[in-house]
């Protein structure tokens, strides 16, 4: 068996007395999409943030294709191919559509040319078929801090493509968006997966997506790792229905 | 296309026959380009990059005096230099000319190597911070100067006389010289702009944290705005040294309360994060400083402290902004008149 392409063994952070992630594992294999559940507030997204070293962890280990990334700081793992989107969306507001596209291309192996250079056509031409994926190619030329949440979170995720991942973690990709467009933002994560190889970790809590996409769903529950499974067996896991109705 | 090559002609000869037309400003002329280049090469990082500094100062400073200790130490010994009091009679066009390259050429070095370093301990800073810290910079820069003999300390330094029978009038020569900096600053500044640096310093203004979760060297991004900022500033420094003559630490090198101040309000009244923004600013502010100087004299400084609050009541986003806000395909921006689809907030 290979190893996977992203394997977190036994990570728990605290902050001050409340303890984040205690002991948490999980493993995501290349080319899988990979669904995390959990109540409000269950340490999904402090995983997060310790995946792509938005902080340092107090314990365990990070294997990102079997190098250990535990202690990089966030963009020197993003150039490594492991990206993420933000649950509340961050783009760049002042800037078009078109230009968050074309300042979203891998930063990796980037010399002093490359800072100061112009982008070729290629670049505008990529920028403007991935816009087309997600269907933000009209509003190319708005500024990006115009358009409406949903299309935000559109942008985002166009963006992220544009930086040629390898994994790509998205925190809540359904949030906010309206209900007829989920449907086909859940075709597009996995055609993205599909035609473009990328593998995803999804944070969801719109169990129908989750249950939809995900081909295995690890669970959290304060801080720690409740169940995994297919979500077929998720979905009758007595322990995954109390903690979402409070039993605890 | 004829339209814009009439457009950048009448600007080129006015810009050229300017002093000429005007001899008896030409060093208001001259003062004029300087302070096109300081909103320019601040608008860098306090528009580009919505990094606000009030350090910028301090490359100018430096570079005025390394400019002016190597042109006095490359022809004169101390000795002599302290009794000709700057009245330098025995310098030649040829070695004028010389002492000033070389003193630019190190003073740009010295620049851009403090602005590395500096870079790297501040430009982790954020936000109000970052303005604070830098405004301590300017502040310390200048007690420091005033403290060091080998520059004349407190007292000031005397830079050489122009050689005006060798190298013609020095408001000419001044004139041009800060003309081509303010050029040359806006060409560089607006090829930069456009490619991937202009891109990426808008990134870091708009949302630094997810610049960085893309991947973007956001720390050299930074260190090469502030250093370019000093590239230009050294330039710009070490001519005004020979332009004023006399180099005071407070009053002319690390002058924070005046250029350290108008550099901000030049760029902000003219548009941040524009590159005709500074340019028009500067050209405003500068104009109307005069008009006080010379009309309202004994009033000029509460004339222009009431232009300063003018400017950021009235003008927050500049005369760009405003310009942009209201005939947007002015300037090429295109804009879809549908009406936006109603914000879901989560």
């Amino acid at each position: 068996m290979t190893s996977p392409l992203l394997q977190v063994s036994g990570v728990s952070k605290a902050f001050g007395g409340v303890v984040a992630n205690n002991d948490i594992s999980l493993e995501v294999p290349e080319g899988k999409i990979i669904g995390l559940i959990g109540p409000n507030g269950s340490g999904k997204t402090t995983l997060f943030n310790s995946i792509v070293g938005y902080h340092p962890i107090d314990s365990g280990s990070i294997l990102y294709c079997g190098n250990d990334i535990s202690n990089m700081h966030v963009p020197e793992i993003a150039r490594l191919g492991l990206l993420r989107t933000f649950q509340q969306t961050r783009v760049y507001g002042l800037m078009t559509c078109m230009d968050n596209m074309r300042i979203s291309v891998p930063h990796v192996n980037e010399g002093f040319r490359h800072m100061v250079a112009r982008h070729s056509e290629s670049v505008a031409d990529r920028a403007e078929e991935l816009l087309e994926f997600v269907g933000l190619y009209s509003k190319r030329r708005l500024m990006a801090g115009d358009l409406s949440f949903g299309q935000q979170k559109l942008l985002e995720f166009a963006m992220a493509l544009m930086n040629e991942p390898r994994l790509l973690l998205l925190d809540e990709p359904t949030a906010g968006i309206n209900p007829t467009l989920i449907n086909g933002l859940i075709d597009r994560l996995q055609r993205a997966s599909e035609t473009l190889g990328i593998t995803l970790l999804v944070i969801e809590h719109n169990m129908r997506v989750i249950m939809n996409l995900a081909e295995h769903i690890y669970c959290l529950a304060h801080g720690e790792m409740l169940a995994d499974g297919a979500p077929s067996e998720l979905q009758n896991d007595q322990r995954v229905i109390d903690a979402y109705l409070g039993a605890h | 296309m004829i339209h814009r090559y009439i457009k950048w002609g009448v600007l080129i000869v006015l810009a050229l026959g300017a002093p000429v037309l005007m001899p008896a400003i030409k060093t208001q002329l001259a003062m004029l380009m300087l302070m096109i280049t300081f909103a320019l090469t601040w608008d860098i990082m306090g528009g580009q990059m919505g990094y606000n500094s009030f350090g910028n100062i301090v490359f100018f400073g430096v570079g005025m005096y390394v400019t002016a200790v190597i042109q006095r130490d490359m022809f004169f010994t101390a000795e002599e230099y302290e009794t000709m009091a700057g009245a330098l009679g025995a310098i030649d066009g040829t070695d004028y000319l010389t002492g000033l390259v070389i003193g630019l050429a190190a003073s740009i070095v010295v620049c851009v190597v403090l602005a590395a370093i500096l870079g790297a301990g501040i430009l982790k800073l954020r936000g109000h911070y970052f303005a604070i810290c830098t405004l301590g910079l300017g502040i310390a820069a200048a007690e420091i100067a005033g403290g060091i003999d080998y520059i004349g300390a407190g007292s000031g330094l005397v830079t050489p006389t122009f050689p005006n029978e060798y190298l013609g009038d020095r408001g000419y020569f001044f004139y041009y010289y800060f003309l081509v900096l303010a050029v040359v600053a806006f060409l560089v500044l607006s090829w930069l702009y456009r490619g991937q640096f202009g891109l990426a310093i808008n990134a870091i203004r708009d949302d630094e944290d997810k610049a960085e979760a893309m991947g973007i060297h956001t720390t050299r991004y930074k260190t090469m705005a502030w250093c370019i900022s000093a590239f230009f500033l050294a330039l710009a420094g070490g001519a005004m040294g020979n332009l004023v003559g006399f180099i005071d630490p407070s009053e002319v090198a690390f002058a924070g309360a005046t250029y350290g101040v108008w550099m901000v309000l030049m760029a902000i009244l003219g548009g941040k994060g524009t590159i005709w923004g500074p340019v028009i600013g500067a050209a405003v502010f500068h104009i109307m400083q005069e008009l006080f100087w010379t009309y309202l004299f004994g009033w000029q400084r509460v004339a222009l402290g009431a232009l300063i609050i003018a400017i950021v009541v009235f003008f927050p986003e500049g005369i760009m902004g405003f310009v942009r806000a209201r005939w947007p395909e002015l300037l090429g921006h295109k804009v879809d008149h549908q009406t936006p689809e109603s914000r879901i907030v989560p």
